[in-house]
């Protein structure tokens, strides 16, 4: 069993830990830096609620090491506000288009969404919903997520949906 | 749901890894793109003494041109080969198997190398690597040795590679520019293993088919190269093909098997439609042919 020390930047903070190898970077994330906006689901990437963004990717936070995330930037749901609380664009649109309901799985799909629409390069209505395949919700029956996916992505007919 | 302890390494270089590899005397795992061994980590069902993480090694990462071949990297992660512009041009088969590997978010850190030295009969690169006609690169402190794609793979998770050894490269060999592609899986959801699958690529010259590589994947115990289908194609003229009398032939080299989510005569019935349909369009014969 061996322990490392990692730095990384959380939600534009740096962060420093000793960490013993097998801490999952979701685990750490919640327990040790405190973001309980990682939602831990099932522990095996199946499920999508733990979604983080590292160095501006969605990845699964359970099925990363904390180690493995040293040197990296990380950005959790709390990461998204500006810091007098405005919302981010994927938060308003989820809020707008009632896109969630017992909100387990919001923060994983949310980071997703913001991963894929934080870039230069918008993406396409596919390409988000596509991306949206990698979460589980199950209360909402998705059409809510689905539609504040299609706004994002600059559909017209989200309305319609 | 916690993996048990571990120690962890994460060398720099292939030589480092080699040398962890080695003085573990196989009781290390090595950890590439984690989107399958993590889980099985916190599961339990894998527990290695040491890891041996290969993220930092820069020699296993990137996409390059060799001669009459495409080399990846096994560290070339999945969601690079759907941005690279010259897998889109030179091996398109590979960036649209690649596409149905796992979901955007496992994509992102998911590797190439990992998935073909994991040998998941039901995954599509091993099926691609085999299609296509890769060779793998595998080398540990012992030397390096080539391993053709299609005689590495010797059962469900069981490869040619030995404990010690690291894939360090896939090289895929060139089709010709404007070569056919072939590429069809059922899966129950997005990002699901295929229940079916079938993959390949055919290149046509004066009216005929002059090559041909073709795999199955979750139709047996490995990938499995689709011989028979190849064989009756190889030579014959596009318009004297019948797809539905090659499927028909091409399904007696599959030796698919019941689970909890289909029975072998499931994957047999739709393995024929599948590769009957995908040869039919790929070829644009008609619907009645």
């Amino acid at each position: 069993m061996s322990k490392h020390h990692i730095e990384m930047t959380i939600n534009s903070r740096r962060h420093s830990s000793d960490v013993e190898a097998r801490v999952s970077l979701s685990d750490f994330l919640r327990g040790d830096a405190g973001y309980t906006g990682v939602h831990v689901g099932c522990e095996h990437g199946v499920c999508g609620a733990c979604t983080v963004i590292v160095n501006g990717k969605a990845v699964r936070s359970c099925l990363m090491l904390a180690v493995q995330a040293d040197g990296a930037e990380v950005v959790t749901a709390e990461g998204l506000a500006a810091p007098d609380g405005t919302l981010h664009p994927v938060q308003q649109v989820m809020l707008d288009e009632h896109a969630l309901q017992c909100g387990f799985c919001t923060p994983g799909i949310v980071m997703t969404l913001a991963a894929l629409t934080n870039g230069a390069e918008k993406p396409s209505e596919q390409q988000l919903l596509e991306a949206l395949s990698g979460h589980i919700c199950r209360c909402t029956g998705y059409q809510g997520i689905r539609r504040a996916a299609r706004k994002l992505a600059g559909a017209d007919e989200a309305k319609k949906a | 749901m916690k993996p048990a302890p571990f120690d962890y390494v994460a060398p720099v270089t292939i030589d480092e890894a080699c040398a962890a590899l080695a003085e573990a005397g196989g009781g290390a795992t090595v950890l590439a793109g984690g989107q399958t061994l993590v889980p099985l980590l916190n599961l339990r069902m894998s527990q290695p003494f040491i890891i041996v993480d290969i993220n930092k090694i820069a020699d296993l990462k990137g996409i390059a041109r060799a001669d009459g071949c495409t080399r990846v990297g096994p560290m070339t992660r999945q969601c690079e080969v759907i941005a690279s512009e010259a897998l889109t041009r030179d091996l398109p088969v590979l960036v649209e198997a690649v596409r149905h590997v796992g979901h955007h978010q496992t994509r992102n850190r998911g590797t190439v190398g990992g998935s073909i030295a994991l040998g998941e009969p039901a995954a599509e690169l091993p099926a691609t690597a085999v299609a296509l006609g890769a060779m793998i690169e595998a080398r540990s402190t012992r030397g390096t040795r080539h391993i053709p794609a299609g005689e590495f793979y010797l059962g469900p998770y069981m490869t040619a590679l030995e404990a010690d050894e690291l894939v360090t490269n896939i090289t895929f060999p060139d089709w010709p520019k404007g070569h056919i592609t072939l590429f069809r899986e059922v899966a129950q959801r997005p990002g699901d293993f295929a229940l079916v699958g079938m993959v390949g690529a055919l290149s046509v010259e004066g009216g005929k088919i002059a090559r041909a590589g073709l795999a199955w994947f979750g139709m047996g115990p490995t990938p499995i190269r689709a011989k028979t289908a190849e064989q009756m194609l190889v030579g014959q003229s596009l318009d004297r093909i019948n797809p539905q009398a090659v499927a028909d032939r091409a399904i007696t080299d599959t030796a698919p098997f019941d689970d909890h989510h289909a029975s072998a005569e499931y994957r047999r019935t739709v393995g024929t439609r599948i590769f009957a349909r995908t040869l039919r369009e790929a070829l644009k014969i008609g619907e009645l042919a």
